[in-house]
């Protein structure tokens, strides 16, 4: 156990020691975006009845926070390690396939949090957000962050080179975020789109987790979690496999 | 006396290449054991197996006792390893850097001895310093440090001085002995082979994934041509009554075989005989790297092949 504390608490270190760079520059980021479209279409757009547009776009601007930094957490970390070859002071100890796994994972997810919340924070100067059902918050924000730390953690160990990464989140992440519905309701989209939209995994997750802060969504939250939730386990799983295989890790 | 390491009938076939062919070695605890072997030879194959990051495609291997892969909690806390490659976290201090590897290992409250190594190698006034800033050899000493903080009865030093000054390969090799007379089994891999001569007690050689040499550091040196004399003379040909001895040339210079300081006695006097004078004279001894050259070109020694 005291390995896994250790491990946890190095992951987690190692973004506190850059803070600027790993909270900083993604709050910054979601900031901005914030700021662009709800002057362009504050007076434009009302998605939910009572909802202003800059408190409809703040829970997805969050979501897409916590992913994007919970997959940059571990998929980043691990390719640092795996080229400065710094990798072998974890494996060298008896650490366990399940500790290392669960050390990447939960540090991906403080990581992810920590710049949702900054966004938060940052968000409540533009508009009034109402938090209605704060279990779905957590548990979208949980079961979500989870399967992208997985993505990641997948990623970091599959990838050679830090081009690897970066085509991964390109052309996977950035599209998947970007098309799920942060800016805008797939309501408001052409039935064709709508229907691809319902595809996108990404869509559930960012609907799901609004839902907790205004009552309303796009789809009933059941329903997204119980697509997220499969996703959570099937990632896990895999990953799960991979790190016990010690594919590109143990030779 | 219990096995320190034990090798038993080890292969490891990478797609390409067959780099293990059949490794069964023996290390007792306590002992300071040099494996050396050309670049290729499977050297750090086998010490990554050793310390799990690579896996035997065939055979066992166990560190005091424990199997590597079905007991590898214990058998990775017996074991440190020191890794040829300069490697550092750049995120953290050598401090910190010895905490957290401490904590991998379970231990949490391992100040104390954390510092007696850090002035042990002479790293007391860095230990604040992030290692990313430190010197080559400076870096070496933290994975030293690294590779000890769990105090594992077995260590292993996979070329841990190349491209080392000469003052810290010095210490360093003060310190290793030290630890060597507490009771450690040290494992080392190394190209200069004057280190291994003077520090192990007993080598083993690989050559091409096999074991091709494994004895006593004295027994090798002896197999290996023992003791010859060096002679130059007034003369270009040497007397007839001494070429059986003769092993080599070197310039004008006659190497003898010498198998007993006794026959230098008559080897002088076949010289007065023949009236020939003697310009310089040296006595010497095969070093390993003779050995280790002899052996390699697979020439001479009558060590056994292993399978």
């Amino acid at each position: 156990m005291s390995g896994f504390r250790t491990l946890l608490y190095k992951e987690i270190l190692r973004f506190w020691k850059v803070l600027v760079q790993t909270v900083g520059a993604p709050v910054l980021t979601a900031l901005l975006y914030l700021l662009i479209f709800s002057h362009v279409l504050e007076e434009h757009v009302q998605v939910y009845p009572g909802v202003s547009y800059t408190a409809f776009l703040m829970p997805g601007l969050i979501m897409m926070s916590v992913l994007q930094n919970a997959f940059a957490n571990s998929s980043s970390s691990l390719i640092q390690s795996k080229i400065t070859g710094n990798i072998v002071f974890v494996l060298l100890p008896p650490l366990s396939y399940l500790e290392f796994f669960m050390a990447y994972l939960i540090a991906a997810l403080v990581r992810g949090f920590t710049v949702g919340l900054g966004v938060l924070l940052v968000g409540l100067f533009f508009a009034d957000i109402e938090m209605r059902y704060p279990l779905w918050i957590l548990a979208f924000a949980l079961s979500s962050g989870a399967v992208f730390a997985c993505m990641g953690i997948m990623a970091g160990i599959w990838a050679n080179q830090y081009d690897n990464l970066a085509a991964v989140q390109n052309f996977l992440i950035m599209p998947l975020t970007f098309l799920s519905g942060v800016f805008y309701s797939i309501h408001s989209l052409p039935d064709f789109w709508q229907g691809v939209s319902h595809f996108n995994p990404v869509f559930y997750m960012i609907d799901g987790f609004r839902y907790g802060f205004f009552g309303q969504g796009d789809v009933d939250p059941w329903l997204s979690l119980a697509v997220v939730t499969p996703f959570v386990v099937l990632l896990s799983g895999l990953t799960l496999m991979m790190l016990k295989s010690g594919y590109k890790l143990r030779h | 006396m219990a096995a320190a390491v034990r090798l038993r009938g080890l292969h490891k076939r990478f797609p390409r290449v067959h780099a293990l062919r059949g490794i069964d070695l023996e290390i007792a605890e306590g002992e300071f054991f040099a494996l050396l072997g050309p670049n290729g030879a499977g050297k750090t194959t086998l010490i990554s197996i050793l310390a799990g990051l690579t896996r035997a495609t065939d055979g066992s291997v166990s560190i005091m006792g424990f199997d590597v892969a079905r007991q590898y909690r214990q058998a990775r806390r017996a074991l440190g390893v020191v890794p040829q490659e300069l490697v550092y976290d750049p995120f953290f201090t050598v401090r910190e850097t010895l905490r957290l590897q401490s904590g991998y290992f379970g231990l949490r409250r391992n100040d104390a001895w954390i510092d007696e190594l850090l002035a042990n190698l002479g790293l007391a006034d860095k230990a604040d310093t992030y290692t990313r800033l430190l010197s080559g050899g400076m870096k070496r000493r933290v994975l030293v440090a690294q590779a000890l903080v769990h105090k594992p009865p077995v260590i292993v030093l996979d070329e841990p001085t190349a491209g080392v000054d000469v003052e810290l390969r010095q210490s360093l090799w003060h310190f290793i002995r030290r630890l060597n007379r507490d009771g450690h089994t040290i494992l080392l891999t190394t190209h200069y082979l004057e280190e291994a001569e003077t520090l192990c007690e007993r080598v083993a050689m690989l050559k091409e994934g096999r074991l091709v040499a494994l004895d006593r550091t004295e027994n090798l040196l002896r197999g290996g041509g023992g003791r010859r004399l060096v002679l130059e003379l007034d003369v270009t040909e040497l007397p007839a009554s001494l070429r059986p001895r003769l092993t080599g040339r070197d310039g004008a210079r006659f190497i003898l075989d010498l198998p007993d300081y006794g026959d230098l006695e008559a080897i002088l006097a076949s010289l007065r005989q023949a009236g020939v004078g003697v310009c310089d004279m040296a006595l010497g001894q095969a070093d390993l790297e003779e050995v280790f050259l002899k052996i390699m070109h697979g020439v001479g020694h009558d060590t056994p092949e292993q399978a």
